[in-house]
């Protein structure tokens, strides 16, 4: 009972029968639910080289204008207009201390942590606990909670951002890192409370019923059962949220305009509008945002592409 | 039959509990979501300036948005940007996910090099491509160095012509790499057993595509298609990073003009009609899919 991954094993639908499509049988799909599909590549040896070919052209489509971007992060202006997309002829990272020390990104980055640092751990627990009550507890109207929560993840942003802004301005928290923190939790929580609860519902039930027979109260049986099996789901739920954080931009846009207080996405706007032709400094800047991001990434690829597969919306 | 009163107790506090759980998520909700979404039903038909009290105007927002062509241009481009998305992110994502589906060696290191871009903020992706595609130090700069000229007038971002479709290029090499993890996840829950009995048949990778990968993940596919079109409705980040809509409007979209006429110019309650239009349109969407998502279940 140590790993919690074996709890997310919602039972699996053999593909011959069609599956009803809801989000939520995508997710399960993308979710990687059961053991992975033994490989059907047994297709014929000579067509591979073609789909290595198409792969290796995509594969350089994607990414090299990243590495173009670390490239020229290292040039100086000069040396931009004569080699703009070669191997930079120096390491110099003279770009990356002006970038941060002069420009706004290193409070930006400051910002940035506390913004992304509240809204995981407040969607974590708000989500958390709704989803517990929702899996859990005797909670009235839960065929129509999940219902409101659908719907308030199809909403589309436009339909609230104006009236938001003028409550959040009666409100005293416009300008505020708290402010745009409530709205990030606020905008995470539904979808995952319904990821949280697919979860939730896959932990035996017997494991509450033993804690309660040993006396844990209602608070016990969430703190000490449940939580560390829901492990794997909340780390999930909080890279979601933390990345969303991290790189939203229109909420920031509108929400924050005081530049102390500009987190990472749009300090790196404002700097580059205010450094239209100084692509070397702008492009350390960004460097430097992006690094936080694809590393983690890279880390944990397999929860990052779970939970932004399941995600939702985003043009 | 009636509980004993002890039961009944217990059975209420329990309830109450679950409240209590449930309470911060719902209440913040309510807040920052629900509560403004309904309101905005209501602001949609005033004159609200966002300060002093809305008085309701009946259908003076709507008239003016008939005549708005700053409106219809942008809702135009939204259309545009919706049938972009809808074609080219999809083949790519099908292909590259096909692709992917057929290899043994290396697949997961295609897959985490597509997908890097969809993790990369919005404002990061703007940045790369306004370098890539200046004409003075982009790719243009590096094409005039080996004598090749015909890009360096070209302004991707600054002539009126370009800039929607060069804004959707950039949007597009962020999104694409998403939907091959997405289709590729579909795909392989594909039963193999189908792909062997077509191989036994002497079909080919084309035939097995359309014949049995296609009809195989197409939940997915329907999937993919509704937060396209949602999405395609709400696109923000790049236009505003990259040209605000400009030059004249040439990249403007509604969320943007929405954003404007709230916040610049100061007429939340016509932004709020705005909002309320795109999101019917939304609305009509999702009641579009719905629909044929039943006559899938039901075949």
């Amino acid at each position: 009972m140590t790993s919690g991954t074996t709890f997310k094993t919602t039972p699996r639908t053999n593909s011959k029968t069609t599956l009803r499509t809801t989000p939520r049988t995508i997710f399960r799909k993308t979710f990687g639910t059961g053991p992975r599909t033994t490989s059907r590549t047994s297709g014929g040896i000579q067509r591979t080289p073609v789909s290595y070919v198409v792969l290796t052209l995509l594969a350089l489509f994607a990414g090299l204008p990243l590495l173009i971007l670390v490239f020229n992060s290292f040039k100086s202006s000069l040396e931009l207009g004569q080699n703009p997309l070669g191997l930079p002829s120096s390491l110099e990272f003279g770009n990356y201390v002006e970038a941060w020390t002069r420009g706004s990104i290193g409070r930006g980055m400051w910002n940035s942590v506390v913004l992304v640092g509240g809204t995981v751990i407040g969607t974590c627990v708000c989500a958390g606990a709704c989803a517990y009550s929702m899996a859990r507890l005797d909670l009235p109207f839960k065929r129509g909670m999940e219902n409101y929560l659908f719907v308030v993840i199809s909403l589309p942003v436009q339909m609230f951002i104006v009236p938001l802004f003028f409550l959040w301005s009666n409100l005293n928290l416009i300008d505020s890192l708290f402010g745009l923190v409530v709205i990030y939790v606020a905008l995470n929580t539904p979808f995952s409370v319904l990821l949280l609860r697919t979860f939730l519902v896959g932990i035996p039930r017997e494991l509450d019923e033993a804690a309660r027979i040993d006396g844990a109260n209602e608070w016990q049986i969430a703190w000490r059962v449940i939580l560390p099996l829901a492990r794997p789901g909340l780390l999930t739920v909080g890279l979601v949220a933390g990345l969303g954080a991290y790189s939203e931009l229109l909420f920031s846009v509108i929400f924050v305009t005081t530049p102390e207080k500009l987190p990472m996405a749009t300090a790196l706007l404002q700097y580059s509008q205010g450094h239209t032709q100084l692509f070397g400094l702008v492009n350390a800047a960004a460097v430097i945002m992006t690094l936080p991001a694809v590393l983690l990434f890279l880390f944990m690829q397999r929860k990052f592409i779970a939970g932004l597969a399941s995600g939702g919306v985003k043009g | 039959m009636t509980l004993p009163d002890e039961g009944r107790l217990r059975r209420r506090r329990r309830r109450l509990v679950a409240i209590a759980f449930a309470f911060p998520a719902l209440a913040l909700n309510l807040l920052v979501i629900a509560g403004p979404a309904v309101s905005s039903l209501y602001y949609a038909w005033t004159d609200w300036n966002g300060f002093s009290a809305p008085s309701f105007t009946g259908l003076d927002n709507a008239r003016r948005l008939i005549e708005d062509a700053t409106f219809w241009n942008a809702l135009g481009h939204n259309l545009i940007w919706l049938v972009l998305f809808l074609t080219v992110p999809m083949a790519m994502g099908l292909v590259g996910a096909f692709m992917l589906s057929r290899v043994r060696r290396g697949a997961s290191l295609f897959r985490v090099i597509f997908f890097i871009p969809y993790v990369i903020a919005s404002v990061v992706n703007a940045q790369i491509w306004k370098s890539l595609l200046d004409p003075a130090t982009g790719i243009a700069a590096q094409l005039d160095r080996i004598g090749i000229t015909w890009l360096n007038d070209v302004y991707f971002f600054g002539d009126s012509n370009l800039s929607l479709y060069s804004v959707a290029f950039v949007d597009n090499w962020h999104f694409w790499g998403f939907l091959v993890v997405l289709f590729l996840a579909a795909m392989q829950s594909v039963d193999p057993s189908l792909f062997e009995a077509a191989r036994i048949d002497g079909a080919g990778p084309f035939r097995e595509f359309w014949h049995i990968t296609l009809p195989g993940i197409r939940a997915t596919l329907m999937f993919a298609l509704m937060i396209i079109s949602l999405g395609a409705l709400l696109a923000f980040d790049y236009s505003f990073a990259l040209t605000a809509g400009g030059p004249a409007g040439s990249s403007d979209l509604v969320s943007l003009l929405v954003n404007r006429t709230a916040f610049t110019a100061l007429e939340p309650g016509y932004a709020s009609f705005m909002a309320l239009v795109i999101s019917l349109l939304g609305g009509v969407l999702l009641v579009i899919f719905h629909f044929i998502r039943r006559n899938e279940d039901t075949r």
